[in-house]
């Protein structure tokens, strides 16, 4: 990747994840789970989607599904730097004069489907990429899924019924952050080998760092990977990447910081202080 | 015309309509080759095939979706309360063996609270009709229609003819004032011997086909308790939350007390077995119907 290129990138990662610690207070949001899949959402929306805010009603434009829908933060982040809704709207999160809230909303721009409920996204995603191939549309369909989130059947039912229907437009993003609400995977719920898991029911998988940007083209840049199969990419990602103090945290999902923790968050984001963390570990769910 | 030429007559005509089914294709098993892309099938996978359908919705198509009736309204729920509901997408369900017609299949495969679960659903709108004719009236309305649709899939074999089909408007049998008879899908046949038999016991009835059961024909209930001295709800179908629950409401809504007496499966499962044996068991043949509610008068 072009030097240039993935400064603009960080760039805008790192502005994305400032708005997602602004979000992180009066209420708090799910900050973890936000800024561990900060840049590949950052990525999926600046290079690889083909899509005009402006032009949603375009027949060939691609789609993002969020199904893991508590990470929102991130693409409300990102909606309001690549400037598809103004940035001071963020403000209104958890008002009710808006639709900003802990989970996606489809009356807010770019939000494809309302999602929260896991395990849900990706047969809706599936709907829209079987209408693609039935008009011969080369449109992208990309689905986001946590790794929690496969705890859910429904994901591993929707993944046999897509095989079968060939859906190679269809590419599933893994945020792999290796905890799930309120545990680490592997001690709860353990889903490796992963790889092996996709590729069984059917699909064909590539795995990379999902922070790195350079990662990430070289497995977004292959899509499709395989004629008939749904292509998989796992994204090891970190939970609260960028804050040390909250990063690989079981109980720092959920955040509602005080007004002073986020401003020092900011400072410790840009690698120039460490917060002082003082406010109550969440567990929600 | 029968189910499935109606549904190609559908498809060929507009390509917006698909038919999908979690693997049952009893009522559209020659279906498949005619309509070719727009048939779906996704295998034994009733959430899945949901969650497809408010998919293929949001592109601009009108999915018809196909599974027993037991499974879509409850195994899918959440897919169809959220993945539909919330959106109000035109996505509409197709429960098959609905109520006493899954005979002897056991409790696994009674759908008797479907009506209560599927009116629950915000957008959602409920088609119960009498027969295979009442439905095949109906039926182009309904799919035709914006909001999502339940319908209770009926096949059995008509017995009068029907007026057509209007979305919350009941049919109405007689203008009787003794007993007002509600009722709707598997049992109209049985409520029509049971009237058979109360006129011939000099009563005066009127036999209310409900069809649509949301929106609800409220005119129908509230003439039919202004002017019968009782009214019968029979249905296949919980007491809690579907006709007898509906009636309840609309009396109340509108500050009217009234004579009712509930023909529903109280608080159990019905015994397994052949329709004609179900009824005769549960009490549902018309003539067990009609005894009743001369005791009752």
């Amino acid at each position: 990747m072009e030097k240039q290129k993935l400064e603009e990138l960080k760039g805008i990662s790192l502005k994305v994840r400032e708005h997602i610690i602004g979000m992180s207070t009066d209420g708090g949001c799910f900050t973890g789970a936000s800024l561990s899949c900060t840049d590949l959402v950052v990525y999926l929306y600046k290079e690889f989607l083909n899509l005009d805010f402006n032009d949603l009603k375009n027949p060939e434009r691609d789609y993002l599904f969020l199904s893991k829908g508590h990470d929102v933060p991130a693409l409300y982040g990102t909606f309001a730097e690549l400037g598809i809704i103004e940035k001071d709207r963020l403000k209104n999160h958890l008002k009710t004069n808006d639709f900003i809230y802990w989970h996606p909303n489809r009356n807010i721009p770019g939000i494809e489907y309302y999602s929260g409920s896991l395990g849900h996204l990706l047969s809706v995603s599936m709907g829209v990429a079987y209408d693609i191939k039935m008009r011969g549309g080369n449109n992208k369909v990309v689905v986001i899924v946590g790794d929690g989130e496969l705890n859910e059947g429904t994901n591993w039912e929707a993944l046999l019924v897509a095989n079968a229907h060939k859906l190679d437009n269809l590419i599933v993003v893994l945020d792999r952050n290796f905890f799930q609400a309120n545990m680490p995977t592997e001690e709860l719920i353990p889903l490796e080998p992963l790889e092996d898991k996709f590729s069984a029911f059917g699909c064909d998988v590539k795995r990379i760092d999902g922070h790195d940007f350079t990662q990430l083209e070289s497995a977004f840049s292959g899509f499709p990977y395989t004629e008939g199969k749904v292509s998989v990419v796992i994204a090891d990602t970190v939970r609260g990447k960028g804050l040390p103090s909250i990063e690989k945290r079981a109980d720092r999902w959920f955040c509602n910081f005080s007004h002073r923790e986020v401003e020092e968050l900011i400072k410790e984001l840009h690698g120039t202080e460490k917060a002082n963390i003082t406010s109550e570990t969440l567990t929600v769910r | 015309m029968n189910y499935e030429e109606l549904l190609e007559k559908l498809v060929n005509e507009d390509d917006r309509y698909v038919v999908m089914t979690a693997e049952n294709r009893a009522a559209i098993r020659n279906l498949p080759p005619k309509i070719a892309k727009n048939f779906i099938d996704t295998g034994i996978t009733e959430a899945t095939m949901i969650g497809m359908a408010a998919g293929l919705a949001s592109r601009g198509r009108i999915p018809i979706t196909h599974a027993l009736a037991t499974f879509l309204t409850m195994r899918a729920f959440e897919f169809v309360r959220t993945d539909v509901g919330i959106s109000g997408a035109p996505v509409k369900l197709v429960g098959a063996v609905p109520g006493f017609l899954s005979e002897a299949n056991g409790p696994t495969h009674q759908a008797i609270e479907d009506v209560s679960i599927m009116r629950g659903i915000p957008p959602m709108n409920v088609f119960c009709p009498a027969d295979i004719d009442d439905m095949m009236l109906g039926l182009d309305t309904v799919f035709a229609d914006e909001n999502p649709w339940y319908i209770r899939f009926n096949n059995l074999k008509s017995v009068v003819e029907h007026e057509p089909f209007e979305i919350g408007k009941a049919e109405v049998f007689g203008s009787g004032t003794d007993v007002a008879i509600l009722t709707y899908g598997t049992l109209f046949n049985e409520a029509l011997e049971a009237v058979r038999i109360l006129e011939e016991s000099e009563f005066s009835i009127r036999l209310i086909n409900m069809r649509s059961l949301k929106p609800v024909d409220e005119e129908a209930i509230l003439s039919a308790a202004e002017e019968c001295e009782m009214i019968v709800t029979l249905e296949d179908h919980f007491l809690t939350g579907g006709l007898y629950s509906i009636l309840s409401e609309v009396l109340v809504k509108n500050r009217i007390a009234a004579n009712v007496l509930p023909f529903a499966l109280e608080n159990k499962w019905f015994k397994p077995a052949l329709l004609k044996d179900v009824l005769d068991y549960e009490g549902f043949t018309g003539a067990k119907i009609a005894k009743k509610i001369i005791s009752k008068f």
